[in-house]
């Protein structure tokens, strides 16, 4: 029962780290219909951008996350710019493609020896882990942080979202692009900040990963991108708590398959929930039925 | 008419012999060392298994990012049956091998297509990636089922019955076959549902048919690759069959242009040589550069001509004659890039 447990909390640590990475995938999708395959590789950046930050830079872990959001914001930003809007009204699969590159950009790009080098790094914890015993379960500083930080990310975006202009006029852009316009909002500029924030998170949570399972590597973002996607399906893509949702359920899901059948089942597992759910329910949990348009 | 259909098919063969003249001709002077005869055996292979793809997207637009699976899958159980049953390097063995990979990969495709055609675009390019990335972990974790399959460790010990005689005689009957399915009443029925699903349903298509069709020959034209590649190169190991791979194949489609035969031929063919020759000019300390390049290319591609190098335009012989004045005009039955 306590292992049992254990893992529970384990899956939250990891499903919470899910959260802020589908986050990016299903708010760039609310707003341009495309599924930003460079996203993981964006979590890799900012997870590698932390690393530095805090081991060779000197800065605090703070510091350091923040740093890396900066960083993956400006190349969220220019991702969009060069690969995405030249093919803003070109068929759907062209900008796939376009962003199946970007992906193997970075990661090709971040391997070379001058940039990160192909080899993986472990990880030298800014701080010690420590283990409480709270009713014979136990919990790491490092998870206590991990939520806290989330918990903090995400009402800060539900804040930027619906209580600010920006976040209306995303809303508004994500309904659709033309009304937005004729509203007098900057359709680009709101497409900009989208893929800012949602590379942002992404980059928090890269950071945050690292800290979690010390060893980072350029092809590091490949798995829990897909992964992360498979949360925003799951939870209906293009909505915010949905995201949320599918990442905890997807997290669960992992970590229990992991403790109890087979570690090596869990990505095999993890793609067949998302076949299923793009089966039985494409809208996913939250999502409502739309009948399609000729 | 009679007089045309024998036309094409003189040139067909005189095209053929002269190309197999030509590289016969350089490996007997010695021109063509084992290091390149592998490389353009490679090609020969690419080409089988982009003829494949092009026929699920570029011909029927039903996106696929698990083809790689289907040509591991195909190379796995040709390989297995080799391994197993034609131990005495027999060649009638050899082709039924091939024709064991090529229906375990169609019947497959055939069990997953039927539910999974049913997404559109992107949908169902993710649901095909996810099936590959399963498929990866059964071919890691398969040999606890079957030792012979090897899992993570690779497999080896198939007879190396393919040489480039077969890889180009079975290349050429696959251009045949393609070329002769998507002029057919089916293929003209994948090209509608490509331009749109549902004017094509309205004219009385089966939709699900066509792109199931469509699915299960591509993905048997991947195990046949796949059969011919387990019979080429003695070792078979899972990270050549996973998404990477997929990609390859989906560049080539893309890059040749969708909707076009000999884009995709010249492209497999060019796309292989290209990386070695690469490989040639930049040296080993370069190597890494590979994938940025492979991915540079891809991404200038796709935003400054989608329509690929060849967009829907064929050479002459691949069109049949009542065809051959509309393929690749802006109006003609295979232009545009699909969706």
């Amino acid at each position: 029962m306590e292992y049992f447990l254990d893992q529970i909390i384990n899956g939250l640590q990891l499903g919470l780290m899910y959260a802020l990475i589908a986050l990016g995938y299903t708010m760039v999708y609310g707003v341009v219909k495309l599924i930003n395959f460079a996203h993981g590789d964006v979590f890799m950046v900012g997870a590698f951008v932390g690393y530095f930050g805090f081991t060779q830079w000197g800065l605090s872990v703070p510091l350091a996350v923040l740093t890396a959001m900066a960083v993956c914001s400006i190349l969220g930003v220019i991702i969009e710019k060069i690969a995405y809007r030249p093919l803003r009204y070109a068929p759907k699969i062209s900008v796939l493609i376009s962003a199946l590159g970007v992906s193997l950009f970075l990661e090709y790009f971040c391997s070379l020896k001058f940039v990160f080098g192909p080899n993986y790094r472990v990880v030298t914890r800014p701080f010690q882990e420590m283990h409480w015993n709270i009713m014979g379960v136990t919990i790491t500083n490092i998870q206590v942080i991990v939520f806290f930080t989330v918990l903090i990310m995400l009402l800060l975006l539900q804040f930027l979202l619906y209580r600010t202009k920006v976040g209306t006029a995303m809303r508004t852009v994500s309904v659709d692009h033309d009304a937005a316009r004729l509203m007098g909002v900057n359709v680009d500029n709101t497409i900009s900040l989208t893929f800012a924030i949602g590379s942002a998170f992404a980059a928090a949570g890269g950071v945050l990963y690292a800290i979690a399972y010390p060893q980072i590597h350029p092809f590091m973002g490949i798995m829990p991108g897909l992964k992360a996607f498979t949360a925003a399906v799951l939870g209906g893509i293009g909505i915010i708590p949905g995201a949320v949702l599918g990442a905890i359920i997807m997290g669960q899901v992992e970590t229990l398959t992991s403790a109890f059948l087979s570690s090596q089942l869990r990505d095999a597992i993890a793609f067949l929930i998302l076949i299923l759910v793009l089966l039985i329910r494409p809208t996913g949990i939250l999502g409502r039925n739309e009948p399609d348009k000729v | 008419m009679q007089k045309s259909k024998w036309g094409s098919f003189i040139i067909i063969a005189a095209v053929t012999l002269v190309v197999y003249a030509v590289v016969r001709t350089l490996e007997t002077m010695g021109l063509i060392d084992q290091y390149w005869q592998r490389v353009l055996d490679q090609a020969l292979i690419m080409t089988i298994g982009a003829l494949g793809l092009s026929i699920i997207y570029g011909f029927t637009g039903q996106f696929s990012l698990g083809h790689a699976a289907f040509y591991g899958l195909g190379a796995y159980s040709a390989g297995l049956f080799s391994k197993v049953y034609n131990s005495d390097h027999n060649l009638l063995l050899f082709m039924v091998s091939l024709l064991v990979g090529a229906a375990v990969a169609g019947l497959v495709a055939l069990v997953i297509g039927l539910p999974i055609l049913r997404l559109r675009s992107d949908y169902l390019g993710i649901a095909t990636l996810g099936f590959g990335i399963i498929v990866k972990v059964g071919m890691d974790n398969f040999n606890k089922l079957i030792p012979a399959l090897g899992g993570a460790t690779g497999m080896s010990g198939t007879p190396q019955l393919a040489n480039f005689d077969w890889l180009f005689i079975v290349a050429l009957l696959v251009i045949i076959l393609v070329r002769n399915f998507v002029y057919s009443t089916y293929g003209r029925a994948c090209t509608a549902v490509r331009e749109d699903e549902i004017a094509a349903d309205v004219l009385g298509i089966n939709t699900t048919n066509t792109k199931v069709i469509a699915f299960v020959l591509g993905c048997a034209l991947a195990g046949l690759a796949g059969g011919m590649y387990a019979h080429r190169y003695p070792f078979l190991h899972p990270s050549s069959f996973d998404f990477l791979k997929s990609f390859d194949f989906l560049l080539v489609v893309v890059l040749g242009g969708l909707g076009s035969i000999t884009g995709t031929v010249v492209t497999a063919v060019a796309w292989v040589f290209l990386l070695e020759v690469l490989r040639f000019v930049l040296g080993q300390t370069f190597i890494d550069f590979r994938g940025v390049i492979y991915a540079l290319i891809l991404i200038i591609a796709i935003i400054v001509r989608p329509q690929g190098i060849f967009s829907g335009r064929e050479i002459g012989f691949l069109v049949p004659k009542p065809f051959s004045t509309l393929v690749g005009r802006k109006d003609g039955v295979n232009a545009g890039t699909g969706s």
